[in-house]
């Protein structure tokens, strides 16, 4: 076969994967971050002008519902090996009830993108660092694994690659002896594409998760946040998370 | 009061022997740091739970213990307490050593050690723990220029400058330690300013039993004489370092157990801790403290070398102990992420996280406490560190009058 066929079959295959894609968008609503139209040229620096924030809505949560987790599983090729103590969770769910009501509750865990994150405090190296736009982030190339930032993140959000990794997503590198934790799928945020767990509930018709810019005071997730009240994880420690929650 | 000779000990075949046997630990830890780092920690105890284990209690415990040898140095430089001078430069010696012992543990067990040199190179000044690379590695240099203004008859003069130097450098870097834990918010049992003074004081105590045990070992190793007045005054001083840490653990027991949202993690490590709870009573409190104290104390037992030995030897224990319970039981006891509430999930939320140290992790553990002695005995074997005699009537300045008075 030619040189110049095999281009054309490449070429075709790209179309109709575009195609595809596209076709895909169109019918999955709340995939794109339409409300932003934000979109920037790769070149350009995120600014702090954008806040990424979450709202999670416990009250839509269901129990026993583990949608968000299996997205981000598959999103970031998180397979495990069977180890629980020692495998990576980028996001869980947690079940609460109250010690003096009974009061039962569901919601899920992922790292809480702080505006002031203890975790980039202690980093000896750097490689824990806070984007402009609020996203919180490992380096994987000069994390150290000294797991000094699980030491120091209140909420249990990181994890320690405890062995050697296959088959990783191009857009996720992870690697063994280093730490890593949610990007708020970053490289898709980037695109103007919503993260994947908050894809999954929505397609599931759940809608407990709602992502966007908290900056900016039209954007869905600014307007519930100041029409409802919610409430950040241990609020004491006022570190201005970026995940915040209805009805805990 | 003689003038003091220093002089290397003798080689020959006893030496070279120890120096084999000391090796094999040393060999057996790097096997030990091989294993883990090719397999991943997943074949440790340690997991996502408890990420610090065995290796930071004996990292932790040797660099705490190295600014603490230094204190005998400290005592006669600073202090000028011309009883002892004879022991400054071996004081110097194991700080640096212990110190040695201490890094190469925490190196080995990073998750990727291959990476010191981005340690070394990129800086975040806002992390305690990036401070505290740079006060290690500054506490080497500032200790050997100390030790070279002590050694070299020369730069005798400048010793006192360079010993409070190093004196003040000791201080910050503890400091820095012990707030590696101190700074940490988030965890009930770190997050108070006084886990730095206390790693102060702990530094006191173990490395002076550090310090007795290595100049009993040595003076006997070599057929030096070792008089009672410096070894009692050591001992005697050991006694003060126990109290003094007992004073500070009570003190942080106490206000956490005033403080009602600290009353969880008082009861796992006081009352049902398991095992954590049976190494804070056991051996801490009781092995590694009060019996120390008797033992020191008591008339009889107090003036037995062997006692003395083995009441050291105990300090460390305790040591050792009090920094397993610090390190892997603060993260056992389950983060109060959601106060109030009972908490269940996949990764281990709301439960006392479970740890069994392995055997790679003690291996690596004991092998810095190999390297330091190591490089202890092979720094007395080629330079001058020990006087060929501490017998009373040659270090003790009262001798001879108190001879004349009997």
């Amino acid at each position: 076969m030619s040189e110049e066929s095999n281009i054309d079959i490449y070429r075709r295959r790209f179309m109709s994967g575009t195609a595809t894609a596209a076709a895909g968008l169109a019918v999955a609503p709340g995939v794109m971050l339409t409300e932003v139209a934000r979109a920037k040229p790769a070149e350009q620096a995120v600014t702090s002008d954008v806040r990424w924030g979450m709202l999670i809505d416990t009250n839509m949560c269901n129990e026993g519902c583990d949608d968000c987790v299996t997205a981000c599983n598959e999103e970031h090729n998180l397979e495990g090996f069977g180890r629980p103590t020692t495998d990576a969770q980028w996001i869980r769910k947690v079940t609460l009830k109250d010690k003096q009501t009974g009061n039962v509750q569901t919601l899920p865990m992922l790292c809480l993108h702080c505006e002031h994150p203890p975790c980039v405090d202690v980093c000896p190296t750097g490689a824990s660092f806070k984007r402009e736009d609020g996203i919180v982030l490992v380096d994987s190339h000069i994390c150290i694994g000294c797991r000094y930032c699980m030491m120091a993140c209140p909420y249990k959000a990181r994890s320690f690659i405890h062995e050697q990794l296959q088959d990783q997503m191009p857009y996720s590198p992870r690697g063994k002896g280093t730490v890593e934790s949610c990007t708020f799928c970053v490289h898709r945020v980037d695109r103007d594409i919503l993260p994947a767990c908050v894809v999954a509930c929505t397609e599931e018709n759940h809608n407990a998760m709602t992502f966007g810019d908290m900056n900016d005071p039209g954007s869905e997730i600014s307007q519930q946040l100041k029409q409802y009240s919610s409430r950040q994880v241990r609020a004491d420690l006022e570190l201005n998370t970026g995940v915040r929650y209805r009805g805990i | 009061m003689k003038d003091i000779v220093f002089k290397e000990i003798d080689g020959g075949k006893p030496f070279y022997m120890l120096l084999g046997f000391i090796g094999i630990f040393v060999l057996a830890a790097l096997g030990a740091a091989w294993y883990m780092e090719h397999n991943g920690h997943w074949v440790t105890g340690m997991n996502n739970q408890i990420v610090w284990g065995t290796p930071h209690v004996f990292a932790v415990f040797l660099i705490v213990a190295a600014s603490g040898a230094l204190n005998v140095a400290s005592i006669s430089s600073v202090f000028q307490k011309t009883a002892y001078k004879p022991l400054a430069r071996l004081s110097g010696l194991l700080a640096i050593a212990l110190l040695v012992g201490g890094l190469a543990v925490l190196v080995l067990d990073l998750g990727r050690p291959d990476r010191l040199i981005v340690a070394m190179t990129y800086y975040n000044f806002k992390s305690i723990f990036a401070w505290n690379i740079i006060l290690y590695i500054g506490f080497m240099g500032v200790v050997a220029i100390y030790l070279w203004m002590m050694m070299e008859r020369k730069m005798n003069s400048f010793t006192r400058v360079a010993g409070f130097s190093a004196f003040v450098w000791r201080l910050i870097l503890t400091t820095g330690t012990g707030s590696i834990f101190g700074f940490l918010v988030a965890r009930q049992a770190y997050d108070t300013a006084i886990l730095a003074p206390m790693f102060i004081i702990m530094s006191f105590a173990f490395g002076l039993a550090i310090f007795i045990l290595v100049l009993m070992g040595i003076y006997k190793w070599s057929d030096r004489p070792l008089g009672d007045s410096i070894l009692f005054r050591l001992k005697n001083l050991l006694g003060v370092f126990i109290g003094a840490v007992l004073y500070f653990v009570l003190t942080y027991h106490l206000t956490n157990l005033y403080i009602t949202q600290n009353h969880g993690v008082e009861r796992f490590i006081l009352m049902d801790g398991g095992i954590y709870t049976q190494l804070f009573w056991i051996v801490q409190i009781l092995l590694g403290s009060l019996l120390p104290l008797a033992l020191l104390y008591h008339p009889s037992t107090g003036k037995s070398r062997g006692w003395i030995g083995i009441a050291s030897l105990l300090v460390i224990i305790g040591g050792l102990a009090q920094m397993y319970v610090i390190i892997i039981g603060g993260q056992a006891y389950p983060l109060e992420i959601f106060p109030g509430k009972e908490v269940v999930s996949s990764f281990a939320d709301g439960v006392v996280g479970s740890y069994t140290p392995s055997l790679p992790e003690v291996i690596l553990g004991i092998g810095g406490i190999a390297v330091a002695l190591a490089a202890t005995f092979v720094g007395v074997r080629v330079l001058r560190f020990l006087p060929s005699t501490l017998a009373d009537d040659a270090v003790d300045p009262h001798y001879s009058a108190k001879q004349a008075s009997a």
